[in-house]
């Protein structure tokens, strides 16, 4: 039961050309791609259920570009796609079939690092890694680390929102962007926040990231960066138990300690990764935690000694405490590379995204193993334990039609769940395509007309990703009628509709 | 957030009012306990003069459970009280809130969007109101109740409205309830106090925060600078190694930080001006031949004085930041810096989004553009 989605179909081509040519009247033929074996490349993003060949892809070198990339665009009355790096799970991404998708992947310049105040100003298209290694040799890092970090741009990053392992101490990609400078779909210039602890009006920027590119078009981004910790250690605890795993997890927090890090992989996922990674996991614990400690060597001893003290009370058991540098690495490796290894095991994985209060752990991963048995499919769990952040992998066969009803139907079981014990059908990932009809199920009608209202307030003309991110209202109608849950209508209040 | 049946009837005369208001469009000025009447503009009531909107009676915890570090409570609730309760268990907001009086509400402490000492802190125990935000329902323009976010750590399902509220003065709606993220209170503390001039002072800030020291606060007045560590008892230790200068005592550094918070230290006994100037703390100093008291490692600088605005604003514009005048308004002077024109458009835009009919705390935070 896939959505059927706003901007797919096939290309117009006289529509085509008349684009293609009023964009060559600025941009060099090279930025202007519309052969199909061009814009093939494009079709999809991190979420590969979904394909849509653009119409064109253009690729701005500046930011002179973008603007008036965005006033031809304006002029013609095209829709515009912005696109980094293409690793969004959530089809945020996806092209339109009579838009122009804006790859920003070629403004990656670091225009300015100042380590006294510890901030990068950089070009949208630079990788979330590159700033971390442009900031290394002033002891600096950016903090937010997704696990596409390598791959993913902070242009991708600010329209995510985006979280990471280590975003439970040190925030998430709002805690860590300063301001962002950019375009309105008209190609008028924008900027939200400053290098300034605040602004003097409505903190805009708390709208803009996490918007996945619906409100405005971003050129630059100033980030926060923050020392390298001295030193950083992993502690890998076995329970007997999953639910004593999420005790402790709660625990931990109870204890007062903000750990670098805490994860949880269940034994379904152990037992996948390990064949590939060899992190040491252990296999017969029903679930592992990898809790990390960062910061000096006197504060990583006292932190280590606190979390051991309460995990060992909590039912660990087992504890390794990585003892170097490379043993830490290869504890993360698993868990990093849990989505690789999901690829390995099985033809095609699709991972879910809902965050759930913590103390709905044990519940949920119960009702998840019910669901593997429901819908015949197999289940492996990594999640941000510490911040409630799950993340289901759905193995399945996309060669298999029934397998891939029987994915879709179990992952929108997770996301109903989810918003049922009090969560949210997406922590990190975004809306996007992907979730675009649970948000119908979310958010009641008045607060999504909300939505509908800030998105009309940035971008009246509706030309600025469409069809993502936030649901119309008419499509929650459509969703409230086709969707009967638990015997009863979702949308009582539609009928009148 | 459910609507306990005892409450009812309270939602149920906010809905009336401003549904009323709405349908007569009757501008209202949402007061709680008035303890930051002082701040921003003087409501201008765009077409008459404003009625007020009390949501205190709309009051209470709903819900809080320590291991989740939330906290969802109504806005009319005692912000003292909240303050208590999660003390309690071991935690505290990491804003660390000024109240500037004791009828400060957690909805107005939300509205006002004021932060305390441990605002530019290190470390994930330190931030804005808007980085702790979570969740919120909100009684909009139209008398209609929207809720937004929730009351999980992470989520990114519609835009991001709770942060949104922060700092917004009621300006787009009523605040109902919210829900904050809490830290823990830190294992261990200790403030200390040396000479230096604001120069040097920031220089060290600067130096101390690359070094990652536990720094939660600091405060820069008249040759002192007062710093306070907070952290790990190892991370603290290593902090006075450094810091070096001498201790105040619990009791001393308790009254001082809650003194700077409230502004009941000797500098702001005055009655000139009170600048808020908001810079980069790596921004060189004002030099306006004013006294000033600096915080958050030079990004928040307090300013008496009777220069004209322009002077102070466009200093603090060279500097990369703004200004705002805080007390002791002498009349006349819009409070807050004004926008840029696309900024305020913008923003109007976003607020009619809001409030279409512009009946909330109008011109609180700046005139409304036309839209």
């Amino acid at each position: 039961m896939q959505p059927v989605l706003e901007g797919m179909g096939a290309i117009d081509l006289p529509l085509q050309q008349r684009v293609v040519a009023a964009l060559r009247t600025y941009l060099p033929a090279d930025a202007v791609l519309f052969e199909a074996e061009q814009t093939r490349p494009y079709e999809c993003d991190g979420l590969t259920l979904y394909r849509q060949v653009p119409m064109i892809v253009v690729l701005p070198a500046t930011e002179a570009d973008v603007r008036e990339i965005l006033r031809i665009a304006s002029a013609l009355g095209v829709p515009v796609v912005p696109r980094g790096a293409g690793t969004g799970l959530s089809g945020g991404a996806l092209p339109h079939a009579a838009g122009i998708l804006l790859s920003l992947a070629k403004l990656n310049r670091v225009l300015e690092l100042d380590p006294e105040a510890r901030t990068a100003r950089v070009e949208p298209g630079v990788r979330n890694l590159a700033i971390s290694q442009a900031a290394e040799p002033f002891g600096l890092y950016y903090a937010p680390d997704p696990s596409s970090q390598v791959a993913c741009t902070i242009g991708g990053n600010v329209a995510e929102n985006s979280g990471g392992v280590h975003c439970l101490k040190y925030g998430l990609t709002v805690n860590n962007v300063l301001a962002v400078r950019g375009y309105t779909v008209l190609g008028e210039p924008v900027e939200f926040g400053s290098a300034a602890l605040d602004g003097p009006g409505l903190d805009l920027l708390s709208l803009i990231v996490g918007s996945e590119g619906t409100l405005i078009v971003v050129t630059e981004v100033l980030v926060r960066l923050v020392p390298k910790p001295v030193l950083a250690r992993c502690i890998m605890a076995s329970f007997a138990e999953v639910d004593a795993a999420g005790d402790a997890v709660a625990a931990v927090i109870a204890a007062g300690i903000i750990p670098a890090g805490l994860e949880m992989m269940d034994q379904a996922a152990t037992r996948m990764v390990e064949p590939f990674v060899k992190a040491g996991y252990d296999l017969e614990a029903a679930a592992i935690l990898l809790c990390e400690s960062d910061g000096t060597v006197d504060e990583v001893a006292e932190e280590i000694e606190r979390m051991s003290t309460v995990l060992r009370a909590h039912g660990a058991t087992r504890l390794a405490v990585s003892a170097n540098e490379a043993e830490r690495l290869r504890f993360w490796a698993g868990r990093k590379n849990a989505f690789p290894a999901a690829g390995r095991v099985s033809p095609d994985y699709y991972c879910m995204d809902g965050t759930i209060p913590r103390h709905q752990l044990g519940r949920v991963l119960g009702a998840i193993r019910d669901m593997e048995v429901k819908y015949n499919l197999r289940c492996p769990n990594v999640f941000h334990a510490g911040d409630g952040n799950l993340h289901p992998l759905i193995l399945f066969d996309a060669n298999d039609a029934d397998s891939v009803a029987r994915a879709d139907a179990f992952g929108v079981a997770i996301l109903e769940l989810s918003i049922a014990v009090g969560g949210t059908v997406t922590g990190e990932h975004g809306v996007g395509v992907e979730k675009i009809n649970q948000l119908c199920l979310q958010f009641d009608e008045v607060t999504r007309a909300a939505f509908i209202n800030i998105r009309l307030a940035f971008d009246p003309t509706q030309r600025l990703n469409p069809g993502k991110a936030i649901p119309t209202l008419h499509r929650c109608a459509e969703y409230g009628r086709a969707h009967v849950h638990h015997g009863a209508v979702a949308f009582p209040e539609l009928e009148r509709f | 957030m459910p609507t306990t049946p005892q409450h009812l009837p309270e939602l149920a005369r906010l809905v009336d009012q401003v549904c009323m208001a709405a349908a007569q469009r009757q501008p209202l000025t949402i007061r709680a306990g008035g303890t930051k009447d002082f701040y921003g503009n003087a409501v201008d009531g765009n077409t008459g003069v404003a009625e007020q909107l009390d949501p205190r009676s709309y009051s209470g915890v709903i819900a809080y459970q320590p291991t989740e570090l939330v906290i969802t409570a109504r806005a009319g609730t005692p912000l003292r009280e909240i303050e208590t309760l999660i003390a309690a268990q071991g935690q505290m907001f990491g804003f660390e809130p000024p109240h500037f009086g004791v009828g400060a509400t957690f909805g107005g402490c939300i509205a006002a969007g004021l932060a305390g000492p441990r605002r530019a802190g290190m470390g994930p125990a330190a931030g804005a109101i808007r980085d702790f935000m979570l969740g919120a329902r909100v009684l909009n323009g139209t008398g209609q109740i929207q809720q937004f976010g929730g009351t999980v750590m992470k989520n990114v399902a519609g835009y991001d409205v709770s942060r949104l509220l922060a700092g917004s003065m009621g300006t787009l709606g009523v605040l109902l309830e919210a829900s904050v993220k809490l830290v823990p209170r830190p294992f261990s503390e200790d403030t200390r106090r040396l000479a230096c001039d604001e120069v040097q002072a920031r220089a060290l800030l600067s130096r101390w925060a690359r070094a990652s020291l536990a720094v939660s606060a600091s405060c820069w007045c008249e040759g002192q600078l007062v710093v306070r560590l907070s952290g790990a008892h190892s991370a603290v230790m290593h902090g006075i190694a450094v810091v070096g200068g001498e201790d105040l005592s619990a009791a001393e550094a308790t009254a001082f930080w809650s003194g700077v918070r409230e502004q009941t230290v000797d500098f702001f006994a005055q009655s000139f001006p009170l600048w808020r100037v908001s810079v980069p703390a790596t921004a060189d100093s004002l030099a306006l031949g004013a006294p000033e008291l600096q915080e958050w490692g030079g990004a928040l600088r307090w300013v008496a004085t009777t220069l004209p605005a322009a002077t102070v604003r466009a200093r603090a514009a060279t500097l990369g930041g703004h200004a705002t005048l805080f007390r002791n308004n002498p009349g006349g002077v819009v409070a807050l810096t004004p926008l840029s024109a696309i900024q305020q458009s913008l923003e109007s835009r976003v607020r009619a989004a809001f409030d279409p009919h512009g009946i909330f705390n109008s011109g609180r935070m700046h005139a409304n553009a036309a839209c």
